[in-house]
C-alpha cells in the first residue's frame, strides 16, 4: 500500500519536476531571442556612435606667406583663390607645428597625419572668409583616419610597428600635439552631408540618404495609389470570378517571392528590355514598388473589410452610387488602416538591400545625386559597401549609417502606430 | 522636359476642371437644361479629356522618340550600307558624346559632323514638337468636352466607369508582375539550357562560372559548360545554411510562442512580443554586417579554441545569425495558431489532472500542428531566398561539404556575384544566374504552396 502511495508521489514529483523544467525552456527560448535583440543593438551602437565626430587638428597658417596683403583676398573671386597654387604653401603651414624636423621621410609622415584634402581645406577657409583674412589664422584640419582612429581609441597602438598602419613616429607627433593642446574633437557635419569617399575620414553618407530618399519618394509615388485602387477594386468592385481569384492568388504569391527575385526582374525586364538607366533612384523605386504592393494591398483589403457594411447601406439607402458610397464613405474611414500599411511597406522597402545590388545601385559614387535619375547608391547599400572595405575606418561608418537606417525605421514604424491610435475608429 | 510638360498637363487638368464645372452650373442657370449629373462631374469629365489621352500620347512619344532620332541621326550612314547593326549602334553614342562636347573622335569627318548638327538640331525640333502636340491635344480635347456638355451627356456614368477601369487595371500589375518575373527569369533560363544541358546543371558537381568567364575569349567546348555549371554544391549549401537555422530557430521559436501564448502574463506578452519583432524590422543588411563582424570571428576564436579549423566564413555564423532573424516568423505564426486553440481543449486536459506542460505537449500542439509545421516551412522559403547575411557572411567559392565549420556558399550569394557590377548579357555566366533564380522562385513558390495546403487540409475545426 505504502509502496503505492510512495510511487504516485514519486511520479507526481517527476512530473511536476518536468514542468518546472519545461517552463525554464521557455522561458530561456525567450531571454534568448530578447538578448540577441539588445546584444544586436547595443553591438551596432558602440562601434557606430564614435562617427558621429571627428578629430580635428589646430593648425596656424601664416597667409602672409601666400600674398604680400591680406585684405587683397577680399578683391578676390572664388575662381581666382581655386587658380592661386597652395600645395606647397600648405604643406608649410603644417611643417610649422614641428619647426625642428629637418629629414625628408618625417615631414612626409607628419603630412600624413591630416586628411588628403588638407590643401582643399585651407581653400575652403579662405574662399569663405576672404573677406578678413589676419596675417595668421588657426585652421581646424580634419585629421586622416588612422590618427582618428588612434584618438578614439579604436585603434591598438601595442601592436609591431610593421603591422600598424600608423608609425611610431606619427604617434609620436600625435602624442606631442595632444599635449600641447591641439588635437581637439569636432562634430561630424560632412559624414552627413558628403558623398562616398575612398578616404573613410572624408566618406560621408550624404549621398546615400538622398539617394534613399529619391528611392523611397518613386516608391510612395508608384505603390500607393496603385496598391489603394488595387485594393479598392479586390475588395469592393471586383466580381467573384477566376479573374479575381486569380489576382488575389497573384498577389499573395508574390508577398513570398524573395527579394532577389525582383532584382532580377528589374534587371532583365526594366533595365535590358524598357532600357531605364543603371544605378539610379528611378528603377530601384520601380523594383522595390513592385516589392512592397502586395503589403499594401493587403493591408489595404483588411483595413476596407473592416469598415461595418452599414456604412455603405447608409450610403446606398440615401442614394449614392456604388462609386460614391466607396469614394465617399468606406475609403475615408478605411484611409488610416491603409496609411499604416503603406508606411510599414515603405520601411521595407527602405531596408532592402539584394534587388538594388542588381541594378547597379552599387555603384562607387562620390556626388549627391540631384535627381532621381542620377546614380546613386542608398543606405542599406552604403552599409554593404562600406562593409567590404578593408579600413578599420570604416566599420564605425557602417555601423553609424546602420544606426540612421535604424532610426528611420524607428521613426517610421512610430508614425504608423500613431496614425493607427489617432485615427482608427473602433465600431 | 517630362517634368515641366507633366507639370503643365497637370495645371491644364485643375483648370479644366473649374471650366467644366463652371460651364455646367451656366448651362444650369442660362439655358434651363435639365444635366444628368452634378456639376462637378461635368469638371472631373473634362479634366479627363485634358490628362489622359496627352499623358498616353507623352508616354508614346517618349518611348518611340529614341528609335526615331537614331534612324534619321544615321540615315547617311545607314545610306552608305557599310556598317553593321552594333557599329551603328557604337557610332551613335559616339555622336551623342560628341554633340555634348566629349572630345572622341580623332578627325572629324564631314558626315560625322553633319550627323552631330542633325542630333542638336533633331534634339531641339522633338522637343518643341512634343510640346505642341501634347498641349495642342489637351487644349483641342478640353475645347471638344466642354461643347459636348448638353443635357444627354451622363458624365457621372462616364467619370465612374472611368475609375472603374482604373482600379480595375491597377489590380492587374499584380499579374503584369508575375508574368514579368516568369517571362524574365524563363527567358534567360531558357536560353542558358540551351547551352548549358539541364541535367548537368541540376546534378553537376563543381560550380565555377568564373572559368567560363576567363576562357570565353578562346574556344568554348560544351564539355567546360557542363562542368563550370553544375548547382549541386549550391543547393548543398543553401540546404545546409537553412539547416542551422532552422536549428536555432524552430526551438527557440516555438519555446517562445509557448511561453507568449500559455505562460506569460499579459504584461510581459505586451512588452516582450513587440522586441522580438524588432527581429523581423531589422533591414537584413544589418544580420549580414552583424554576422561578418561580429558573430564569425567569435565563432572562429570559440572553434579554434577549442582546437578546430573553422573558416572565417563559416556557414555556421551566416546560419546562426539567419535563424536569429528567423525566430519572430515562427514565434508569432505558432503564437496565433497556438492560442486559436479552443479553451475547452485545455480546461478539458487541467481536469483529467495534467500539468500544464502534458496539457501543452499532448493537446496544444498536436491541435495546433498543422499551423506550426505551415510557419515551419514559411521559415524555411525565408531562409533560402535570404541574400544579403549569406552574402556578406558565407563563402564566395562553391565547395561541395556537409561541415557547418567551412565555407558553403549559396543560391542567392552566387546570383549577387555573377551579377553585381557589369555583365554582358549573352554570356552562359550572366544567364546561368536566372537559372538559379529560377529554381529558387519555383523552390519558395513550392513551400508556400505546400505550407498553405498543410495548414488547410490537416487543420481540424472545433466547435
Amino acid at each position: 500500500m505504502t509502496d503505492r502511495i510512495e510511487q504516485r508521489i514519486n511520479s507526481l514529483n517527476k512530473r511536476l519536476n518536468s514542468e518546472k523544467r519545461f517552463r525554464i525552456y521557455c522561458i530561456g527560448a525567450m531571454s534568448f531571442a530578447l538578448a540577441w535583440v539588445l546584444i544586436l543593438f547595443l553591438n551596432i551602437f558602440s562601434s557606430g556612435y564614435s562617427a558621429f565626430y571627428r578629430t580635428v587638428i589646430q593648425v596656424d597658417v601664416p597667409f602672409l606667406n601666400l600674398i604680400e596683403d591680406t585684405t587683397q583676398f577680399s578683391e578676390m573671386s572664388s575662381e581666382d583663390i581655386n587658380n592661386l597654387s597652395m600645395y606647397s604653401f600648405s604643406k608649410k603651414a603644417i611643417y610649422g607645428l614641428f619647426p625642428d624636423i629637418e629629414e625628408k621621410k618625417d615631414k612626409k609622415m607628419l603630412i600624413r597625419l591630416f586628411s588628403i584634402e588638407f590643401e582643399q581645406e585651407i581653400r575652403e577657409f579662405l574662399k569663405s572668409n576672404k573677406s578678413n583674412i589676419n596675417e595668421t589664422e588657426t585652421i581646424y584640419l580634419t585629421a586622416s583616419d588612422d590618427v582618428d582612429q588612434v584618438n578614439k581609441g579604436n585603434y591598438p597602438r601595442d601592436l609591431d610597428e610593421d603591422k600598424r598602419r600608423i608609425k611610431d613616429i606619427q604617434l609620436l607627433f600625435f602624442d606631442d600635439l595632444v599635449d600641447r593642446g591641439l588635437v581637439s574633437y569636432e562634430f561630424n557635419l560632412p559624414f552627413l552631408m558628403r558623398g562616398d569617399s575612398r578616404e573613410p575620414e572624408l566618406a560621408g553618407v550624404g549621398g546615400s540618404i538622398v539617394g534613399s530618399l529619391f528611392t523611397i519618394l518613386v516608391v510612395l509615388i508608384l505603390s500607393f495609389p496603385i496598391g489603394i485602387f488595387a485594393a479598392i477594386y479586390l475588395e469592393e468592385f471586383a466580381p467573384k470570378n477566376r479573374v479575381t481569384d486569380f489576382i488575389e492568388i497573384n498577389i499573395n504569391n508574390l508577398a513570398a517571392v524573395p527579394s532577389i527575385v525582383f532584382g532580377l526582374l528589374g534587371l532583365g525586364i526594366i533595365l535590358n528590355t524598357f532600357g531605364l538607366p543603371r544605378s539610379t533612384p528611378l528603377v530601384g523605386g520601380i523594383v522595390l514598388s513592385l516589392m512592397t504592393l502586395p503589403t499594401i494591398i493587403i493591408a489595404t483589403r483588411a483595413s476596407l473589410r473592416a469598415v461595418p457594411p452599414s456604412i455603405r447601406e447608409g450610403a446606398l439607402a440615401v442614394g449614392a452610387t456604388k462609386m460614391q458610397a466607396v469614394m465617399h464613405h468606406v475609403v475615408p474611414v478605411a484611409m488610416p488602416g491603409a496609411l499604416t500599411g503603406t508606411i510599414i511597406g515603405l520601411a521595407q522597402a527602405l531596408g532592402e538591400t539584394a534587388p538594388l545590388l542588381l541594378i547597379g545601385m552599387v555603384a562607387f559614387v562620390v556626388d549627391v545625386p540631384q535627381t532621381p535619375l542620377d546614380a546613386s547608391a542608398s543606405l542599406p547599400v552604403q552599409v554593404y559597401l562600406w562593409s567590404e572595405s578593408a579600413e578599420r575606418g570604416y566599420v564605425e561608418k557602417t555601423s553609424a549609417t546602420i544606426m540612421m537606417l535604424l532610426g528611420f525605421l524607428i521613426l517610421m514604424n512610430l508614425a504608423a502606430v500613431l496614425i493607427r491610435r489617432k485615427f482608427e475608429t473602433k465600431w | 522636359m517630362g517634368f515641366i510638360l507633366i507639370s503643365l498637363i497637370i495645371l491644364i487638368g485643375i483648370a479644366s476642371y473649374f471650366l467644366g464645372n463652371l460651364r455646367a452650373k451656366n448651362l444650369r442657370t442660362s439655358n434651363q437644361k435639365n444635366l444628368k449629373s452634378l456639376s462637378h462631374y461635368y469638371g472631373y469629365y473634362v479634366a479627363l479629356w485634358a490628362v489622359v489621352p496627352a499623358l498616353l500620347i507623352l508616354l508614346m512619344i517618349t518611348s518611340f522618340k529614341p528609335f526615331f532620332i537614331e534612324q534619321y541621326v544615321l540615315s547617311d550612314f545607314i545610306a552608305l550600307g557599310s556598317y553593321t547593326e552594333t557599329e551603328l549602334s557604337l557610332l551613335f553614342t559616339q555622336i551623342e558624346n560628341t554633340a555634348l562636347g566629349i572630345k572622341l573622335f580623332d578627325e572629324n569627318t564631314i558626315l560625322i559632323n553633319g550627323a552631330v548638327n542633325k542630333l542638336n538640331y533633331i534634339n531641339k525640333t522633338s522637343e518643341n514638337l512634343t510640346y505642341v502636340t501634347v498641349l495642342g491635344l489637351s487644349g483641342l480635347l478640353v475645347l471638344y468636352s466642354l461643347f459636348n456638355i448638353n443635357n444627354k451627356l451622363n458624365s457621372r456614368k462616364i467619370v465612374e466607369k472611368f475609375l472603374l477601369v482604373l482600379y480595375f487595371t491597377c489590380s492587374l500589375v499584380a499579374i503584369m508582375t508575375t508574368v514579368g518575373i516568369i517571362f524574365s527569369l524563363l527567358y534567360e533560363t531558357l536560353r542558358f539550357f540551351s547551352q548549358v544541358p539541364i541535367t548537368d546543371f541540376l546534378f553537376g558537381l563543381n560550380w565555377s562560372p568564373q572559368r567560363v568567364f576567363v576562357r570565353e575569349a578562346g574556344d568554348l567546348d560544351t564539355r567546360d559548360l557542363a562542368n563550370a555549371f553544375g548547382a549541386v554544391p549550391l543547393f548543398a549549401g543553401t540546404f545546409l545554411i537553412a539547416l542551422i537555422a532552422m536549428c536555432v530557430s524552430v526551438p527557440v521559436g516555438l519555446l517562445t510562442a509557448i511561453y507568449m501564448s500559455e505562460y506569460a502574463s499579459p504584461k510581459v506578452r505586451d512588452w516582450a512580443k513587440p522586441i522580438i519583432e524588432i527581429l523581423a524590422g531589422i533591414p537584413t543588411v544589418v544580420y549580414g554586417f552583424f554576422a561578418a563582424l561580429t558573430v564569425a570571428p567569435l565563432v572562429r576564436d570559440i572553434g579554434q579554441g577549442a582546437g578546430l579549423t573553422v573558416s572565417s566564413e563559416s556557414a555556421l555564423a551566416a546560419g546562426f545569425v539567419m535563424g536569429i532573424m528567423i525566430i519572430p516568423f515562427i514565434s508569432s505564426l505558432s503564437d496565433d495558431v497556438i492560442k486559436s486553440v479552443p479553451q475547452s481543449l485545455r480546461e478539458g486536459s487541467y481536469a483529467m489532472g495534467a500539468t500544464k506542460r502534458e496539457t501543452i505537449v499532448k493537446v496544444l500542439l498536436p491541435a495546433a500542428l498543422p499551423g506550426i509545421v505551415g510557419s515551419f516551412l514559411l521559415a524555411v522559403s525565408r531562409a533560402i531566398g535570404e541574400t544579403m547575411i549569406v552574402v556578406m557572411a558565407a563563402g564566395l567559392n562553391a565547395k561541395l561539404t556537409a561541415n557547418p565549420l567551412d565555407a558553403a556558399t549559396t543560391i542567392t550569394t552566387q546570383i549577387v556575384v555573377i551579377l553585381i557590377g557589369d555583365q554582358e548579357f549573352d554570356s552562359p555566366k550572366t544567364q546561368s544566374a536566372f537559372a538559379l533564380g529560377l529554381t529558387l522562385f519555383v523552390v519558395t513558390l513550392a513551400l508556400n504552396f505546400i505550407a498553405l495546403q498543410v495548414v488547410k487540409k490537416y487543420t481540424e475545426r472545433y466547435d
